[in-house]
């Protein structure tokens, strides 16, 4: 479907009505789910992009002092890197139709998933033990906001992952999964994506 | 040749939409409770919404009787005067207004408009209406807790929403951020389903163009809803974090009561950005819905076809798209570069023109036109005058000149409520007087709705109008009492005392509604499927109200647009979207409800 030109479309000239439908698809040939899922990561991109332009609004004040990175942020980009692969991988062998590539894919994305919460949770642990509290100046309030809206949606895309997983030990085949690994690949590619604008930009000081 | 008839080629059948999946409730309880249909959930999101605008209506008079009877009423203190500002600001504008006309209107119009069977992820719909419920019950706890609601004004500026000096600061503010948390996720979840609907799930042969405009106001609506309540959220979130964790985003160093507070280095200029990126897109959440809805209502009640379709789409879309650079025109007295004033200001005066060109479109549609005065029309008419009127005041206050000595004036609280007070609820109203024989199978009862009519607009006037003098005379917004200053004349007291017996009244004549609601649904008049003989596809439904599911057992196939009104050569003044073209000339509607087998595919 392309929104444009059926927008230029006159709906008084009934012909020409009927012509549009020959010429063009009524809706977009995407399965709904997946509409719905980009459309949401729109707004969170919004929500991100918003949250990005305060950061840096901030950032340009002489009196910013920024912290410095614990090294294990390092680490748990690889490990995200690694589990939107993972995902990836998951994906591939839905499309291919094998479902054993498929679990090995997904659980491997989802304990690397988890691997990384949990060391994004010890690099706050360490940024607290000396000193950098969350009320200390603006850039600690931005690191732990950021690094935590971030873990918060990805604490929700293993909601969806946990729902793939127990289908799957529902025994539906790669072909009755394929929309919703589809889907959980999308999501966690776009939180990779995400989480690599903002490393980078933390870094960038 | 606009009125065109349908042309003698041969119909080609439009591409196939796949029925859905239905969710089938098995017990009473996710039938009309946990209900996934979205004609319930639009009921219950209206009920709510209403309920939860009644306490701002009763907050309003409470705050006129303060304005109008200074030093009579013990029990209003200056600081529940700045509790009942803020609550009945944000409960006006977001959870009666956003929430019914988007969340209302929406569920329920939406499927039935574009023939639909409901929304394309309706487990999510019903999500959306509990968070939104819970979101309420948040916002209404916060009368109860110590301290009270927030009196921060429905702005939430910081560093004084968060302060100990201002009412609320203790428990109120904090559940006010929930609220609002809330309600935006449940908002989003809705949200999604609006957009996608309209997408996705139209029926075969409805194409873009061919959608009433209510659907188009309320997709662009919901499409600038999902793209301006991020900004507010963001803005909640990091104000909850200042005030629990106390971090600075938008505190700056402060000394209370000659102690330096641990606050510093924050911006809170930052979150009047962020405050108005939101503030002013809803403004148009709010009135883009309204303009679809009246472009369809008087174009059935004048019996013609809405003047220059496709403009109105473009200039839908295009208003919407501006509303996201004009929001710092909301900020001219913060101090920010002339040069950033000169931009908003002519930006803000460029929607305009969109806008003019709306209201020029409705003025071509009923001339001419067979306008009979329904009560929808009595509504729309009331409308497109108090739109007007508010929008020239906005012009005025686009300026920076202008706005500079007029901003925080009772002049500004009359421009809004004329342009997103008054304006959409004339609408809410005429749109329930128009849909409800839909929803209810009866007609409302006519003269209780003259009654409410003519109160309600000319009260309205009565009044706003005022309010726009005493702004001149230089009465400041947000004060609690005036007495004793020397600038103000004594006459401006008895127009106080006026104004506020006025607004009494017109709070009074909305229970006549309330009454007409509930008494209609059991004595009013049997409206038969489609009362006022209209083309869009909620009026051809089997049966009314529409059942599970919307349509019979095949979904309707459109043939035209909804604004078929006097066709050459058609048996009747309308013809319905979903008339097949070979029964336009006998004007035969037994086939239209899906119930009997559709032609040839
Ligand atoms: C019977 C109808 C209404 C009356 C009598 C009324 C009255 C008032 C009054 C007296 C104020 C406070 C003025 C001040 O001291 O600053 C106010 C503020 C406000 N009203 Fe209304 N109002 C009505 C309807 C509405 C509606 C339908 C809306 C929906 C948009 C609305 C939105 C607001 C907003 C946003 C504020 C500003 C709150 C603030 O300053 O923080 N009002 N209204
Ligand atoms: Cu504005």
């Amino acid at each position: 479907m392309n929104i444009f030109r059926q927008m230029m479309v006159k709906p008084w000239l009934t012909e020409q009505g009927a012509v549009v439908e020959l010429l063009d698809e009524r809706t977009f040939s995407q399965p709904t789910p997946k509409i719905g899922l980009r459309l949401f990561l729109i707004v969170v991109a919004v929500f991100f992009s918003l949250m990005l332009s305060a950061y840096i609004e901030r950032k340009v004040f002489s009196d910013w002092n920024s912290l410095s990175l614990p090294w294990l942020l390092w680490l748990n980009t690889a490990i995200l890197i690694a589990s939107s692969m993972a995902m990836h991988y998951a994906l591939v062998n839905a499309r291919r139709g094998q479902i054993d590539g498929v679990k090995t894919g997904l659980s491997a994305g989802g304990v690397l998933t988890f691997a990384f919460l949990v060391g994004q949770l010890l690099a706050w642990r360490e940024l607290v033990a000396t000193g950098y509290y969350v009320s200390l100046d603006p850039a600690n309030a931005f690191f732990y906001m950021l690094t935590g809206v971030h873990g918060v949606h990805l604490i929700g895309g293993l909601v969806a992952w946990w729902r793939t997983m127990a289908k799957i030990r529902r025994g539906q085949d790669a072909v009755q999964v394929r929309l919703s690994v589809d889907l959980c690949a999308v999501y966690w590619h776009f939180l990779l994506l995400i989480w690599l604008v903002l490393f980078a930009l933390m870094l960038l000081t | 040749m606009v009125d065109a008839a349908h042309d003698q080629v041969d119909f080609v059948p439009p591409a196939e939409v796949g029925e859905m999946e239905l969710y089938h409730p098995k017990s009473w309880l996710t039938k009309y409770v946990f209900s996934q249909d979205a004609k319930v959930i639009a009921i219950q999101y209206s009920f709510t919404a209403i309920a939860i605008g009644m306490v701002a209506l009763v907050l309003s008079w409470m705050m006129r009787l303060q304005l109008g009877f200074p030093e009579t009423f013990s029990f209003i203190e200056a600081e529940d005067y700045y509790q009942f500002i803020t609550m009945h600001g944000m409960i006006m504008v977001i959870y009666l207004l956003t929430a019914l006309f988007l969340g209302g209107f929406g569920n329920y119009l939406i499927p039935l408009m574009v023939g639909a069977r409901d929304m394309v992820f309706p487990y999510v719909n019903m999500l959306s209406y509990w968070i939104y419920l819970l979101a309420v019950l948040v916002l209404l706890a916060s009368f109860f807790v110590p301290g009270g609601p927030t009196g921060a004004g429905w702005t939430l500026y910081p560093p004084q929403a968060i302060l100990s000096g201002t009412p609320g600061s203790e428990g109120g503010i904090l559940l006010m951020l929930i609220s609002l948390a809330l309600f935006i996720v449940g908002f989003t979840m809705g949200g999604l389903n609006y957009v996608v609907t309209v997408l996705q799930a139209r029926t075969r042969g409805m194409t873009l163009m061919r959608l009433p405009l209510t659907i188009w106001g309320i997709f662009t609506a919901t499409v600038l809803a999902l793209l301006a309540f991020p900004a507010l959220f963001v803005g909640a979130v990091m104000m909850t974090l200042d005030r629990m964790l106390g971090t600075s985003f938008f505190m700056p160093g402060i000394v209370q009561f000659g102690e330096q507070m641990q606050y510093g280095g924050g911006s809170p200029v930052l979150f009047q950005h962020l405050f108005w990126f939101f503030g002013h897109p809803e403004v148009y959440i709010v009135a883009l819905p309204a303009f679809g809805i009246v472009s369809d209502l008087i174009s059935v009640h004048a019996r013609r076809h809405v003047f220059g379709y496709r403009l109105m789409v473009w200039a839908i879309v295009i208003i919407g798209a501006l509303s996201f650079v004009v929001w710092a025109h909301h900020m001219y007295v913060s101090g920010m570069n002339p040069w950033f004033g000169f931009f908003f200001a002519t930006t803000t005066l460029i929607i305009a023109v969109p806008t003019a060109i709306k209201v020029y479109n409705w003025v071509l549609t009923l001339w001419r036109g067979n306008i009979k005065l329904t009560l929808p029309m009595l509504f729309a008419l009331g409308f497109i005058v108090t739109f007007v009127n508010g929008g020239i005041t906005g012009l005025f206050l686009g300026n920076v000149v202008v706005d500079v000595p007029l901003s925080d004036t009772m002049f500004v609280v009359a421009h809004f409520h004329m342009v997103m007070g008054v304006a959409p609820i004339l609408v809410v109203f005429g749109a329930i007087y128009h849909w409800y024989p839909k929803m209810t199978g009866r007609m409302l009862n006519v003269p209780m709705g003259q009654i409410h009519f003519w109160i309600t607009f000319l009260g309205a006037y009565a009044i706003f109008l005022p309010l726009h003098y005493l702004g001149f005379l230089g009465v400041p917004r947000r004060y609690y009492e005036m007495t004793d200053t020397s600038f103000i004349p004594q006459s401006a007291e008895t127009l106080n005392a006026f104004v506020t017996v006025i607004a009494l009244i017109v709070g009074v004549a909305q229970l006549v509604f309330l009454f007409n609601i509930g008494w209609s649904m059991v004595k009013g008049k049997k409206s038969g499927p489609n009362p006022w003989r209209a083309t869009s596809l909620e009026w051809q439904t089997a049966t009314t109200p529409p059942g599970h599911g919307n349509f019979g057992p095949t979904l309707p196939v459109v043939y035209r647009w909804a604004y078929a009104f006097g066709l050459p050569g058609a048996k009747d003044d309308y013809v319905p979207q979903n008339m097949h073209p070979d029964q336009v000339a006998i004007g035969d509607t037994a086939d239209l409800s899906g119930t009997a087998a559709q032609p040839a595919e």
